[in-house]
């Protein structure tokens, strides 16, 4: 195997197959900044290029498009709270609020870090540990999934933290919004109210784009001074200072990096559940267990750090069940299965043995890849960010608007799409000002079809039993979650007890 | 120099939009150049209302270069899914009937989402058929350590313990639903079918012992062989060349046979030469012999369908599910 990756590495750096390297990590950042345009669908849109490769090619270029456009998608959840695809949603918790406070330079070479180290952990789990975490993700039936889905939910009290009530109100909202359409299990048309539009349910992106988007754009037209104002307050640093000194910084708290590699690979190797989720999970973990949770969601480096490292190690694990049983690992996965069948090239054990180089080339192009992301990170992520930071809001404002209304349009090839996304994104901002936090509707519109979907296969699955409800409370793994749910539950409330009893023993002392 | 500092900026800016419609008018100025007055004359659009990566893009995507020669003119391959294929096909009967947006159609989808949801946004004759390219019969799985070695072993385990023996497949009315169905029927017994979102999400849950079985296409049932899972049956009137060993439902006596189609339609009152043109250019490709090495590699089963054919094909299993569908109907309400 020693052997085999030496090739890989040499291969890697021939100058064809590099150059390929740093244009797709480039391509794909571009697209992973268009929120609206998601991963699977610029890998679907860069097939046609790869048919004129040999099969190496045209799978390298494939992986660093992809590591690139996860790495992409941060710049503008950070930079205008526009979630450049579903896996960079909790990356706007605290990406933006370091936007508005100046620091978005800050935020920008943190993900950088945190993109480079999670990619190539994913790699390093996929080269390393693909047969036994292959094996073990096996075990995941619907019962864990709808378990993984509850687990979930416990962000609500988390992401909520001034009112419980309103958190799970914003919850249940999102719930019942993915619940409209065609039921992803059972096939039943709900709540689409006469509408055969709403048969393909509410859009994750357009849902995203004007929940988070929307509301940030009427703010700068209500108060087009206040965003610049706010900025200049932070100090307006820039340079090589602060590039060492975040590095410095992230670097000095590596719990949050390996958690959040781990979660990345575990999630991202698990057939039914993504990026978009390995985020959200990294997120509340970061903030659950750091020391400064109460400064998460005001601007806190790790709270960006934490979602993407995790997204980035998505993108190596997901090949783990695609390159080892033939099962892609999210839906980006499911382009790069078509390009290895149009290519005779069978995933599978056998794979590994018969197409041992060109396997070992592609897995280490994308930890190349993940490299290649600091140079282009450091620079024209940068640049980037200072020319968005620099804009005058007149003009930031309607290219927004223009960004969310071809991003929400792109999604499907479809208009009322964008209807969609005005409508939620005016409901978003009121209730933004009820104090209903958007992320909460996000999170029921993200975990609603796992948990679904979970519920009544696992029942149906389990129709053998007498009572096949118990087989949500006797599988062991199933168990370990239920376990960990009832844990981030509690984990809240003993956090306020502690602090209160802290301030108790203060006022006798 | 007059000039203000702003206004300068503001013609720079002017300056842009005007370079930048300029580029567009040359480029739109190229695009129309592309051919002459006789259909096709420019870039027509090959919608597929699935995900990309399924076997509908993979199809489409063989497809493009031999049909870029067929026609002589570019195909430019996009998605528009949602509903399970129903959003795009709804758009579809809502389209320009000029034939330069051509749209994937599967059966039974295009029959079964009709007859069983409230409004589709589509009647199955609105979608204009214009080919039938490919089909995956369905093939009834086991995994390697399953104790059932032939159909009849799972059909007497379904006797003796009725619905708890469970069959998972790809979605619900799909080929994979009814063809359990139509098993349960043939067969006398009750398989629970537990759908899946995809034929993706299908296979964990049978390597990962979730389920008894599935209620697959050839070809995932193809791409399992190698992992040691047990072809049953195929539910196709011959074996199919690529499981030789695997037998046909019919061989072990039961009249199954059931899977999906995929074709390609275009909108409703689409001129009949139209049709003929595409029609013909999709039999050329489907007679192309790397297209053929490349789909049977896959596991497709080739189809070569006309537009009556398809039709014919389509009205012909409308009948089967519809008594299939009022069977069931009265078994629920009975």
């Amino acid at each position: 195997m020693l052997e085999l990756l030496v090739d890989a590495v040499i291969q890697n750096l021939s100058p064809g197959l590099f150059i390929l390297i740093i244009l797709g990590v480039i391509g794909g950042m571009a697209l992973g900044a268009m929120p609206g345009l998601s991963v699977t669908v610029g890998l679907a849109l860069l097939l046609p290029i790869t048919f004129t490769m040999d099969p190496v090619s045209g799978l390298v270029l494939m992986g660093a498009f992809y590591m690139g456009a996860v790495y992409g998608g941060a710049f503008t959840s950070i930079l205008v709270n526009a979630p450049g695809t579903p896996s960079s949603i909790a990356t706007a918790f605290d990406g933006y609020p370091m936007t508005r406070q100046g620091r978005s330079e800050e935020a920008i070479v943190g993900v950088t870090i945190a993109s480079v180290i999670g990619g190539l952990a994913g790699v390093a789990g996929l080269i390393f540990f693909a047969p036994l975490l292959a094996n073990f993700v096996l075990n995941f039936g619907p019962q864990e999934y709808f378990w993984i889905g509850i687990f979930g939910l416990t962000m609500i009290a988390s992401l909520a933290a001034r009112s419980l009530v309103l958190g799970l109100i914003g919850g249940f909202l999102g719930l019942l919004l993915s619940s409209v359409g065609v039921a992803p299990v059972g096939g039943d048309v709900r709540f689409t109210f006469g509408f055969t539009y709403l048969q393909g349910g509410v859009p994750l992106i357009v849902a995203l784009i004007g929940l988070f988007t929307v509301p940030v754009i009427i703010d700068m037209i209500a108060n087009p001074g206040a965003r610049h104002a706010e900025m200049m307050d932070g100090g307006g640093r820039g340079g090589a200072g602060v590039v060492w000194s975040t590095v410095r910084d992230v670097l000095s708290r590596p719990m949050n990096l390996i958690r959040s590699s781990v979660i990345g690979t575990v999630v991202g190797a698990l057939p039914g559940a993504g990026g978009n989720i390995a985020n959200l999970i990294a997120y509340n973990e970061a903030k659950r267990t750091s020391k400064r949770s109460e400064r998460f969601g005001k601007g806190e480096v790790d709270g960006v750090v934490a979602p993407e490292t995790a997204n980035n190690a998505v993108v190596g694990a997901g090949l783990i069940p695609l390159l080892t049983l033939g099962i892609p690992g999210a839906p980006p996965d499911a382009v790069i299965y078509g390009v290895l069948l149009l290519h005779g090239l069978r995933p599978g054990p056998d794979l590994f043995v018969a197409q041992g180089p060109l396997v070992f080339t592609f897995m280490v192009s994308i930890a190349i890849a993940a490299i290649v992301m600091i140079p282009v990170g450091l620079i024209a992520g940068r640049a980037l960010q200072r020319a968005v930071v620099s804009m005058p809001t007149r003009y930031l404002a309607p290219a927004i608007v223009l960004l969310t209304i071809v991003g929400s349009y792109a999604v499907r090839n479809n208009v009322a799409d964008v209807g969609l996304m005005l409508l939620l994104g005016i409901a978003g901002y009121v209730l933004r000002e009820l104090g209903i936090h958007p992320a909460t509707i996000v999170l029921g519109l993200v975990l609603g079809p796992i948990i679904e979907t979970g519920l009544v296969q696992g029942l149906l699955a389990a129709s053998g039993l007498e009572t096949p409800w118990t087989s949500f409370f006797t599988r062991p793994i199933s168990l370990v979650i239920i376990a960990m749910t009832i844990l981030a539950a509690l984990w809240p409330l003993w956090v306020s007890r502690r602090d209160q009893r802290a301030r108790e023993m203060q006022e006798e002392g | 120099m007059n000039l203000k500092l702003g206004s300068l900026r503001e013609i720079r800016a002017l300056l842009g939009v005007v370079a930048f419609g300029l580029a567009l008018g040359v480029l739109m100025g190229c695009a129309a150049q592309e051919g002459g007055d006789s259909y096709p004359n420019r870039s027509i659009s090959y919608v597929i209302p699935f995900d990309p990566g399924g076997e509908s893009d993979i199809t489409a995507r063989i497809q493009q270069g031999p049909l870029e020669e067929a026609l002589g003119v570019s195909v430019v391959v996009s998605h528009q899914p949602g509903g399970g294929g129903a959003l795009g096909w709804s758009e579809l009967t809502r389209t320009e009937p000029d034939g330069y947006t051509i749209m994937g159609h599967n059966l039974p989808h295009i029959i079964l989402q009709p007859m069983v949801r409230d409004d589709a946004g589509y009647e199955t004759d609105q979608i204009n058929q214009v080919y039938i390219f490919q089909s995956t019969p369905n093939a009834l799985v086991v995994p390697e350590d399953s104790p059932y070695q032939s159909l009849e072993d799972l059909i007497r385990a379904a006797e003796e313990n009725p619905g708890s023996i469970t069959l998972g497949g790809s979605g619900e009315y799909t080929a994979n639903h009814i063809g359990t169905l139509l098993l349960n029927e043939l067969a006398g017994v009750e398989f629970t079918y537990v759908p899946f979102t995809g034929t993706g999400s299908a296979v964990p849950a049978l390597l990962g012992g979730q389920v008894d079985g599935l209620m697959t296409y050839t070809t995932a049932a193809l791409d399992m062989e190698e992992q040691g899972v047990r072809v049953l049956a195929v539910a196709a009137e011959e074996r199919v060349s690529q499981l030789p060993d695997a037998p046909t439902f019919q061989e072990e006596g039961y009249d199954l046979v059931e899977g999906a189609f995929r074709g390609v339609a275009v909108p409703p009152e689409t001129p009949e030469e139209i049709i003929q043109t595409l029609a013909e250019a999709f039999r050329e490709v489907n007679n192309d012999p790397q297209v053929i090495e490349q789909m049977e590699e896959l596991g497709f089963t080739l189809e070569n369908l006309g537009p009556e054919e398809a039709r014919e094909l389509t009205q012909e299993r409308r009948e089967v599910y519809e008594r299939l569908l009022e069977d069931l109907e009265e078994l629920e309400t009975g």
